[in-house]
């Protein structure tokens, strides 16, 4: 088909219509519109960014943890700067001239057309007579922040803190802007998105003496900021504070969870420290102090300290023993010393009373059958085979796991493979007798606190867990993230549980956890001591109440406190009863356990 | 017939004015966006006004050479330069530097270089090479074909690295094919997609249908002029969904009336197919099936705006299109771009007297939004000097590429018309408001030596072909 109209006219009337097209656009905007006109001699427009309160956080029964109080930040766009009376202004900020100097510097390095922070959270006097003045000092303007405050000095490793963002995180993150404030930690990490809101942006136009002259345009191309949502935590304020009294003078971890739905009721990382030292000025001071302080408080050992767990880890040999028909309910073993060492108890005729008096021997005999299943008749690939199945079912428990819980910063601990051992001893290099302390909760393995109390939570609900997590309510939306709806389940029979369970409840009736004993309420426990190289053993303990459809599952450890039963049993206890009870009817124990030694 | 030319004499000096003029210009307005009263000189290479006369100094050497190597050269080498080009794609996306979230940069030392620039330069000359092909038709399937394919491939990696921006200059091909032989109709059903795309996403589906229907029904009447058959047809349609609706509410099946809209369409369309094909009603059959591919076109664009297409660029099309807004976040860039322009007024604020721009209220605007410093410095007079300026030097280009003897020139001589055109259209009108905003920079003007080289190369290839085009014919 020939074209009537030649093809390059086409072309060549397109770009002139369009080009056309685009300066009667401009026509409108530069010259008939009037909106973006402001007299451009002296005016300039100013960006007050409007922060939106952040969200507020409450505990799992609406109690408030965390709100907000309003802040002053006195801003500088070093380029508005004009004819700055500098020793005055000194004066009201209480800052020396070479201070100013380094603070203008610093803003100018940052932009001389940007906002900068100059001096960050006046007091309210100092706030007072600044805005008298602030006309005279052109280029700086105060913008309204607010700050986080805390009703009690708890869980501070849960909530974390809020911080200044850096300039890694003005470059990756384009929301933020130099100044701002983010979440750097906990659930202020985790929730970010949700607790902050967002930015709005007010534009004044602002006249050479830093007055401003009204809005821009009317206000039709502000935003409003958007406040942050409101968060309801699992947590149970004041289970959360009695742990933390209990933990007193100790180093060590509480996680309590409730079994059916994996809601974290107490998460306790001793020692601790008061939040209020990471709000707003002293921030920074007071962190690089509590970072360099030797008993590490702001390390969260409730989710990255890795630990032997000790014979609790009976617990978890007993089920796949079990499970893989390796031994039977009415297996007895001898207390023979010769294997490893133990305490004197009566002999273990069967797995309960194994369980009820923690027999080292028996479990050595235990682990020896789940690795060494004959499978092949040499030993070192024998082994191979026992510890990769092993291995694979203990993991099943979450141990050794990431949790995907709502908490930055989870440690992994090490639940021992094929991989591990060949890299440790070499192929072929190692065997049952090399490895057999993992039997008793030894040797290789390592665990967090998080993972014990998960685990204890498997027992309870008998073979399930769903993933521990934090957050209870997300204001104005009806559901939680969907991967903690989600139920994971342990290749393990339910009537095993049964038999671990009643053991556990003999632990606690006539076993080694005596202390535990809580009147009407039936506790079915474990003790642990780990054996520590390093000093003296560390006290653990693990238990869940009551018996029928438990509603709490618990882990403590204590750093070298000794026997499980004498430190972490009693805290257990006492935490089991106030949670629920919402009592405690053993003041002398509370009293015991928090003056320790 | 073989004579050799001499290039300084026979070069089309007035398109080199031009592009010096634009230069400079851009260069201006780059120390005008980022002046800074500390580094007031213009030659201070620690920032980017200095540093962008280095590049405008190695872009003059770049010409320079590009004129004294033979003009055989370019088409001799031109799938080479094509496969080279290709290679540098690959390996950009391995070893490349990301910046902004695009891994598209080579670093080397303090410069930076990319790769997409140049491939359009590069494209352009393969694309040319096969048009140029002796006894080639343009408008056969096959030809497209292996032209798409030319373009998928650096299509394919740009956008693999995360520069979707820079992938979109190849739909601006679409000129060179229709100058070498494509019907207007290509043009025209491309424009219509394009309005339908808009109405799609600003409109709700269901008026969008009924709008395309009632044009259906209206087209059929006015062709036919048959008053009946028409009254009929209507009645057909209206009646099923009457009936279909009933259903729905009897049963409670609670389906949306689109649906019921669209069952109904297809339902009286078997009617209406048995009818035109009796009746041997050829534009029946020609209405019934735009009517459907039109439908069929609202359905994925849906989908592709709902599923393809990322987040960021979802809010971009809708800030565009009014849908929605949100002056902090995707809008950000565009309000500020108005504002630094609308404050420029008639006459402008004046050199360096920019507040917006320099106050870096405005992002990227040394590279992308370069034109909000021209239009707040140099007012209305300002923009629309350079935009008369550009098409001057687009309608120039077109009469070159219009006197070239042999397609391959031709040919790309077109294709650097359609590059430089698509930029120039989009850059500047994402900073009015009337493009999405797609990162693609102002030629001549936007801060980068990629850029400014990749252009030269473009322009001054075309200039050499150009020079030559009397010596013989290809």
């Amino acid at each position: 088909m020939k074209s009537f109209i030649e093809k390059k006219i086409v072309i060549g009337a397109i770009i002139v219509l369009i080009a056309f097209i685009y300066i009667l656009r401009l026509f409108y905007l530069q010259v008939i519109d009037t909106k973006y006109k402001y007299s451009a001699d002296n005016n300039v427009l100013r960006y007050e960014t409007q922060y939106p309160a952040r969200g507020l956080i409450y505990d799992r029964y609406g109690e408030l943890m965390v709100f907000n109080e309003a802040a002053y930040d006195l801003m500088v766009i070093p380029r508005q700067i004009n004819n700055l009376d500098t020793l005055d202004l000194c004066n009201v900020l209480k800052i020396s001239i070479q201070d100013f100097r380094e603070k203008l510097y610093k803003a100018k390095v940052y932009s001389r057309y940007k906002p900068s922070l100059f001096v960050k959270q006046l007091s309210n006097e100092d706030y007072a007579i600044l805005q008298e003045k602030l006309h005279k000092y052109s280029g700086f303007f105060v913008q309204t922040r607010t700050l986080r405050a805390y009703l009690q000095k708890t869980a501070a490793h849960v909530l974390g803190y809020v911080g200044e963002v850096d300039d890694k995180i003005v470059s990756e993150k384009p929301y933020y802007k130099s100044g701002d404030y983010i979440g750097i930690s906990g659930i202020e990490k985790s929730y970010e998105e949700i607790l902050r809101g967002q930015k709005g942006v007010k534009i004044f136009m602002v006249d050479v003496h830093n007055r401003i002259k009204g809005s821009f345009a009317n206000g039709e191309l502000d935003t409003i900021p958007i406040v942050g949502k409101n968060i309801h935590l699992t947590i149970s304020a004041k289970l959360q504070l009695l742990g933390e009294k209990l933990m007193n003078k100790k180093t060590g971890s509480i996680v309590a969870i409730e079994p059916s739905t994996g809601e974290i009721l107490a998460l306790v990382s001793s020692p601790s420290y008061d939040p209020n030292l990471l709000v707003g000025r002293v921030r920074s001071e007071n962190y690089s102090k509590l970072n360099k302080d030797s008993i590490k408080p702001l390390f969260n050992r409730a989710l990255m300290a890795k630990y032997p767990p000790g014979s609790i880890f009976k617990i978890v040999e007993s089920l796949i023993g079990l499970e893989y028909g390796v031994i039977n309910p009415n297996t007895g073993f001898a207390c023979n010393k010769s294997l490893v060492n133990c305490h004197n108890h009566p002999t273990a005729t069967n797995l309960t009373m194994a369980i009820q008096h923690s027999c080292n021997p028996y479990y050595f005999m235990v682990y020896n059958r789940i690795i060494q299943q004959g499978v092949s008749t040499n030993r070192f690939k024998d082994s191979e085979i026992g510890v990769a199945r092993w291995s694979k079912s203990v993991k099943e428990f979450g141990l050794g796991q990431l949790l995907d819980i709502d908490l930055p910063g989870m440690k992994k601990g090490r639940i021992p493979d094929v991989d591990f051992y060949n890299r440790w001893y070499g192929e072929g290099r190692w065997a049952f007798s090399t490895i057999y302390s993992n039997g008793i909760g030894q040797g290789e393995v390592e665990i967090v606190p998080l993972q014990m109390a998960n685990f204890t939570s498997v027992i309870a609900n008998k073979g399930y867990y769903y993933t521990p997590h934090l957050i209870k309510k997300i204001e104005n939306t009806d559901t939680i993230p969907s991967k903690y709806l989600k139920k994971n389940k342990v290749n393990v029979k339910p009537e095993y549980f049964d038999l671990v369970t009643n053991a556990m409840e003999l632990v606690v009736e006539a076993g080694t956890a005596r202390r535990a004993k809580i009147k009407d309420i039936p506790v079915c426990g474990k003790t642990g001591t780990a054996e520590n190289p390093q000093g003296e053993d560390h006290s653990v303990f693990i238990a869940f109440a009551p018996r029928e459809n438990p509603k709490i599952a618990i882990a403590v450890y204590v750093e070298n406190a000794g026997f499980g039963g004498t430190w972490a049993a009693p805290i257990a206890s006492l935490m089991i009863e106030q949670y629920l009870t919402d009592s405690i009817s053993r003041p002398d124990l509370e009293k015991y356990v928090i003056d320790y030694k | 017939m073989q004579r050799k030319v001499n290039v300084w004499t026979s070069i089309d000096w007035l398109t080199v004015t031009i592009y010096l003029i634009l230069v400079i210009a851009g260069w201006l307005n780059i120390y005008a966006a980022v002046f800074d009263e500390e580094h007031k000189s213009i030659l201070d290479i620690s920032q980017s006004y200095g540093k962008q006369l280095i590049w405008i100094f190695a872009a003059f050497a770049i010409a320079i050479i590009i004129l004294i190597i033979d003009s055989e050269f370019y088409s001799f080498f031109a799938y080479v330069v094509y496969g080279l080009l290709i290679l540098l794609l690959i390996s950009v996306l391995t070893m490349g530097k990301e910046v902004n979230g695009a891994r598209s940069w080579f670093e080397i030392g303090s410069l930076r270089l990319q790769p997409a620039e140049f491939t359009k330069f590069a494209t352009n000359l393969a694309v040319a090479k096969y048009l140029s092909t002796f006894h080639l038709k343009t408008y056969r399937i096959r030809t497209l074909i292996v032209v798409g394919i030319l373009m998928i491939v650096p299509v394919g990696l740009i956008i693999l690295q995360n520069d979707t921006g820079s992938a979109l200059v190849y739909a601006a091909f679409i000129f060179v094919l229709y100058r070498e032989g494509l019907s207007v109709g290509v043009l025209i059903v491309g424009f219509l997609l394009a309005v339908l795309f808009v109405l799609t996403l600003i409109a709700s589906k269901i008026s969008v249908l009924i709008g395309l229907l009632i044009l259906g029904f209206l087209l059929f009447g006015i062709f036919r002029q048959r008053l009946r058959e028409f009254i009929v047809a209507i009645s057909i349609y209206v009646g099923l969904t009457i009936v279909l609706w009933i259903l729905n509410e009897i049963f409670n099946y609670k389906t949306s009336m689109y649906n019921i809209y669209v069952a109904s369409i297809v339902l009286s369309s078997i009617v209406y197919i048995v009818h035109i094909y009796k009746k041997k009603i050829a534009i029946g059959f020609w209405i019934l099936g735009t009517l459907f591919i039109s439908i069929g076109f609202t359905f994925s664009v849906d989908y592709f705006f709902n599923n393809v297409l990322e987040q960021h660029q979802q809010e971009r099309i809708s800030e565009l299109l009014g849908v929605q807004s949100d002056p902090l976040g995707a809008g950000y860039n565009v309000n500020q771009s108005k504002i630094a322009i609308g404050s420029g007024g008639f006459f402008g604020k004046g050199f360096l007297q920019g507040t917006q721009t320099k106050y870096n209220f405005v992002p990227e605007q040394s590279t992308d939004f370069i034109f909000c410093t021209v239009g707040e410095e140099w007012g209305f007079l300002g923009t629309t000097f350079v935009i008369i300026l550009f098409v001057f030097f687009l309608l120039r280009l077109i009469m070159l590429a219009e006197r070239q003897r042999s397609t391959f020139s031709r040919v790309y001589g077109y294709g650097v018309v359609a590059i430089f055109f698509f930029h120039i259209v989009i850059n500047i009108g994402m900073t009015i408001g009337l493009a999405p905003v797609i990162g693609i920079p102002l030629p001549f003007f936007s801060y980068g030596g990629s850029s400014l080289w990749a252009f030269t190369f473009l322009l001054f290839i075309f200039l050499r072909l150009d020079a030559s085009r009397l010596e013989l014919l290809r």
